[in-house]
């Protein structure tokens, strides 16, 4: 009974699945038509109750990425009526209810589409190239041990809450899947702004903006044309400002690495 | 089997520094001659490889989710402990320590306690120093706040987020070592069994998720990091994917569990909303630090609430029963964990649940709001009310949120010793694998600090002292032992696919888990416990008699992998009521009806069950054997606990 509204009736729902055996099969949508969702089911909870009956009746269930089931871990993946995790601002698709549905609907759910993030299986897509960027230079280098009194390095509160922000991405790639380009460049910015805004990370702030940028080149992410539609569908709200700082961050390394 | 714990000479404050100083050491110029398996890179794990990289061993790195920033521990809320005592409110590593023991019900070891209070001041420092954004004041320093079991405001948080803002710290540590290419990782692999060669471990056998492929890895010690078992219960606050597979595999070959019956029920969770139920949500217990736990004084009153014919805020405040705070004065709302859940538990057994089903209790935030205002709640609480809201459909700053306990935690785990290396030499286990420092209950923020100390800065010591000793040689995969494990995973396998049954591993899974939350849940007797062993065993022969895993091995197949985890969770949801039924005790999280103050409190049996319990696996279906690694208690008094 944890919803609102106890008396939402169930739903009866048409999906349609892209379904694709492998990555270099091609793929394409099935119907699938499912009854009797709650409205308080969650849309991953939908998605296991039609795995279930698909199994029952000896099909292949649908593959798709999930685990923490809170909108932490950013496995969840899914492109929900032509939008990264459906309908919902700020919601990731393992936090989707079904009440946000209505019966007689029909959903079509795709996998994450970019050139950087092929298709595993159905709906899992590969998303090392967000690993391969991190490991370009999105960290402090510092051993464990040897390091100063947490206390000795003070920052204003201000500067850690904008840090905060930035740090929260998810690395879900829904950003990816939302920009025409297919550009990563949200998900780069918000772990260059995050080192570049605190005192532990100034320190390689040059280095870290430009090989992570070389990087996301290499991966093959497109260019980003400033449509936006990357921060209005993250579910974490990582914002635009990013972006600039990552601009002029990347302005500033260059301008000061070609004195070298 | 003797088991020798290996804690050091001398006074409890000077044991770690020493021990530090005795271990040998690997030189620099040695340590790439040496090979070390990390399985699991969550907060253990992550932390562990990037130390040994930094080390210059040569590190292999596996997780099961497609990138090591998706472990569990991303998900830890609330916060993590440091006896910094930056509040000056008199903390202290004796006073950490001291708690940690006693919220464990003492149950743990006093060694292992003291130094991970010791290290847990490094802790906090390193992670800072990675750029980890922790919560500060307005003067730059750092923010805290007050958790379950202690009196002193130490627990250091980022947002309602902190196990995630740990984790990408780790994680950014690991990204260091794998550009280095000290650390090769592999992700969306799954460990499937242990490779023992002359009674040591030398390797583990890997399932390639995506190509189903079989593989062999080498190497001189291996370190298990790979969570918890919360998921033998199917409905828990854990990640869809934790499992105990690695544990229990290793555990067939060799290694002893120990307490599997000491699971953590946490007392504020979203209630269950219906039998589709994937999991539980936790409400971080830091909520407790404002939230007031209550539920209807009568039962008249919350039958009518149940009904639908008054609402919450009909209730007047003399017909609330604030019964946390009425029945522990000294600690009130930040009781520890399992008093908390059991009061709760107590309060829907009177009948005075709310809720439809009457298995929910309120925590209310209305007093908070008026004292601090709306946005003071909303910055420290701000992502967990919406996510309340979201999964709901209820707003918390309006109405109070209704929580009930949820599976969340295990103490139990691998056995190991001081060294952290389990009864197989050269296999050790760390984080929420190993069962050492929490006892019977483990306190709140407990866990990101466990694990991380263990990564940081125990097993990187300890595990030069074992490779010291050993000589450098590599053993090939050909090795026989490799290709024995090998085939034992292919048949495994094999035979899961080709029951070709009709049930679905979930309806397994599920049916196991009704069976633990029943009778092995937040209150056991031995009756039940008894009946549960029986239940476990018919429908493990079910499974293997009746499963339906579709498709093949040489795909991406989650069934599969699922059939894998659920077969374990078979055999240890067994060992776990073995275990409960020997402990003929209440202690921590352990409940037995039969054993109880009149007050409804554990009643603890110093003298028969001061005891870790370390179970040897000797064949499924078998009677495990039971080894004992008793308690000695030099530095704290065995009281009964008391939170009045
Ligand atoms: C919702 C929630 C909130 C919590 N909040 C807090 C908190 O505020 N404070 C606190 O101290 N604790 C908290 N905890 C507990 C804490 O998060 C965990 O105990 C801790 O993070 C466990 O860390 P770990 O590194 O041991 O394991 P995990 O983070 O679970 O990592 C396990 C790793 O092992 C890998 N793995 C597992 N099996 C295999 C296999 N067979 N092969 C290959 N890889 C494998 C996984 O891929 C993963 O990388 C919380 C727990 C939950 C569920
Ligand atoms: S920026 Fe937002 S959308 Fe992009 S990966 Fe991070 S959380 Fe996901
Ligand atoms: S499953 Fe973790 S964010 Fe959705």
């Amino acid at each position: 009974m944890a919803g609102s509204n106890p008396n939402a009736k169930p739903m009866d729902l048409t999906l349609k699945v892209w379904r694709q055996k492998n990555k270099d099969a091609a793929g394409q949508l099935v119907t699938y038509p499912v009854k009797g969702i709650s409205p308080d089911m969650s849309f991953l909870e939908m998605m296991d109750v039609l795995n279930e009956n698909l199994l029952r009746s000896g099909e292949d269930p649908i593959a798709f990425d999930h685990d923490c089931r809170e909108g932490i871990c950013g496995a969840c993946s899914l492109h929900i009526n032509g939008r990264p995790h459906g309908p919902e601002r700020g919601t990731t698709t393992c936090q989707l209810h079904m009440r946000h549905f209505k019966d007689g609907d029909t959903i079509t759910i795709e996998p994450w589409r970019a050139a950087a993030f092929p298709v595993h299986k159905d709906l899992v897509v590969d998303r090392s190239a967000f690993d391969r960027i991190q490991q370009a230079g999105g960290y402090v280098s510092v051993n464990t041990g040897g390091v100063p009194d947490a206390n000795e390095i003070p920052i204003p509160k201000t500067i850690a809450d904008k840090a905060f922000d930035a740090a929260t991405c998810i690395q879900c790639g829904a950003c990816v899947a939302a920009c025409k380009n297919a550009s990563a460049i949200l998900f780069v910015s918000a772990k260059v702004s995050q080192l570049a805004l605190l005192p532990q990370g100034k320190v390689e702030r040059q280095t870290r903006v430009e090989n992570m940028v070389a990087q996301m080149e290499i991966e093959g992410f497109g260019a980003c044309s400033n449509t936006g539609a990357c921060a209005a569908e993250c579910p974490v709200g990582i914002s635009l400002e990013n972006i600039n700082m990552l601009r002029r961050e990347y302005i500033s390394a260059k301008a000061t690495s070609e004195n070298f | 089997m003797i088991l020798d714990s290996n804690i050091p000479e001398g006074p409890l404050a000077e044991k770690w520094d020493k021990h530090k100083f005795n271990v040998k050491l690997v030189n620099p110029a040695n340590k790439r001659k040496y090979d070390i398996i990390v399985v699991g890179t969550g907060l253990a794990g992550a932390s562990a490889a990037a130390t040994f990289g930094e080390l210059g061993y040569n590190v292999k790195a596996f997780c099961f989710q497609d990138s090591p920033r998706r472990a569990h521990s991303i998900a830890a809320q609330g916060g993590i402990n440091a006896a910094k005592n930056y509040q000056n409110d008199g903390d202290s590593v004796f006073r950490l320590f001291y708690d940690t023991v006693k919220g464990g019900d003492y149950r743990a070891r006093e060694a292992n306690v003291y130094r991970l209070a010791q290290v847990s001041v490094d802790i906090i420092d390193q992670c800072v120093a990675q750029g980890v954004p922790f919560a500060r004041e307005y003067g730059g320093l750092l923010a805290n706040r007050s958790f379950g079991g202690a009196q002193v405001s130490r627990t250091f948080y980022a947002r309602g987020q902190t196990g995630q803002q740990l984790l990408l710290g780790a994680y950014s540590a690991l990204n260091r070592q794998i550009a280095y290419g000290k650390v090769k990782m592999y992700p969306r692999t799954e460990m499937l069994d242990l490779v023992m060669v002359d009674g040591k471990a030398r390797g583990i056998v890997v399932r390639n998720l995506i190509t189903g492929k079989v593989e062999s890895h080498s190497a001189h010690a291996v370190v298990l990091a790979t969570g918890g078992y919360g998921n033998v219960f199917f409905l828990s606050t854990n990640a869809m994917g934790s499992n105990a597979t690695a544990a229990w595999r290793a555990h067939r070959r060799g290694a002893l569990f120990a307490n599997p019956c000491f699971t953590q029920i946490h007392p504020t969770c979203i209630p269950v909303s219906g039998d589709y139920q994937s999991k539980l949500t936790l409400m971080s217990e830091s909520l407790r630090n404002d939230g007031r736990v209550w539920v209807p004084k009568t039962v008249e009153t919350a039958q009518r609430l149940r009904k639908g014919e008054i609402t919450v805020n009909d209730i007047k405040e003399e017909d609330r029963d604030y019964y946390l705070e009425r029945k522990y004065p000294a600690f009130g709302n930040l009781v520890p964990r399992d008093v908390a859940s059991r009061n709760a538990k107590l309060m829907c057994d009177e009948g005075r649940g709310v809720g439809a089903s009457g298995l929910a209790v309120f925590l209310d935030f209305a007093d908070a709001i008026k004292r601090e205002g709306q946005p003071a709640i909303a910055a420290k609480y701000g992502n967990l009310f919406d996510m309340y809201a979201k999964i709901t459909d209820e707003n918390p700053y309006e109405k109070p949120m209704r929580i009930y306990p949820a599976v969340h935690y295990t103490m139990g785990g691998l056995w190991v010793d001081y060294n952290l290396m389990t009864t197989i030499p050269g296999l050790y286990a760390t984080g929420e694998c190993n069962f050492s420092d929490h006892g019977a209950n483990r306190l709140g923020a407990s866990a990101l600090m466990q694990g991380l100390a263990d990564g940081y800065f125990v097993v990187p010591y300890t595990i030069g002292d074992y490779l010291a000793k050993m000589p450098n040689e590599r053993i090939s995969t050909e090795h026989p032992a490799f290709k024995e494990a090998e085939q034992n995973v292919m048949a495994i396998t094999n035979k899961l696919l080709s029951i070709q049954g009709t049930r679905t591993v979930d309806d397994f899974h599920k049916a196991l888990g009704l069976i633990m939350w029943d009778y092995c849940g937040m209150a056991r007797n031995a009756e039940g416990l008894r009946f549960a062993k029986a239940e476990i065993r018919k429908l493990r022969d079910e499974f293997w008699r009746d499963v339906k895993v579709t498709g093949v091995n040489e795909e991406l197949n989650q069934t599969l992998e699922k059939a894998h985890r659920v077969a374990d969770f078979l055999e240890l949801g067994e060992l776990m009521v073995d275990d409960a039924l020997h402990r003929e005790e209440s202690c921590g999280g352990h409940f037995r009806e039969e054993y109880q103050t009149p007050e409804n409190e554990a009643l603890r049996d110093d003298e028969n069950f001061a005891y870790v319990a370390a179970w040897e696996f000797t064949g499924t279906g078998n009677q495990p054997m039971l080894h004992k690694e008793d308690l000695k208690f030099e530095n704290v008094k065995l009281t009964q606990r008391s939170y009045k």
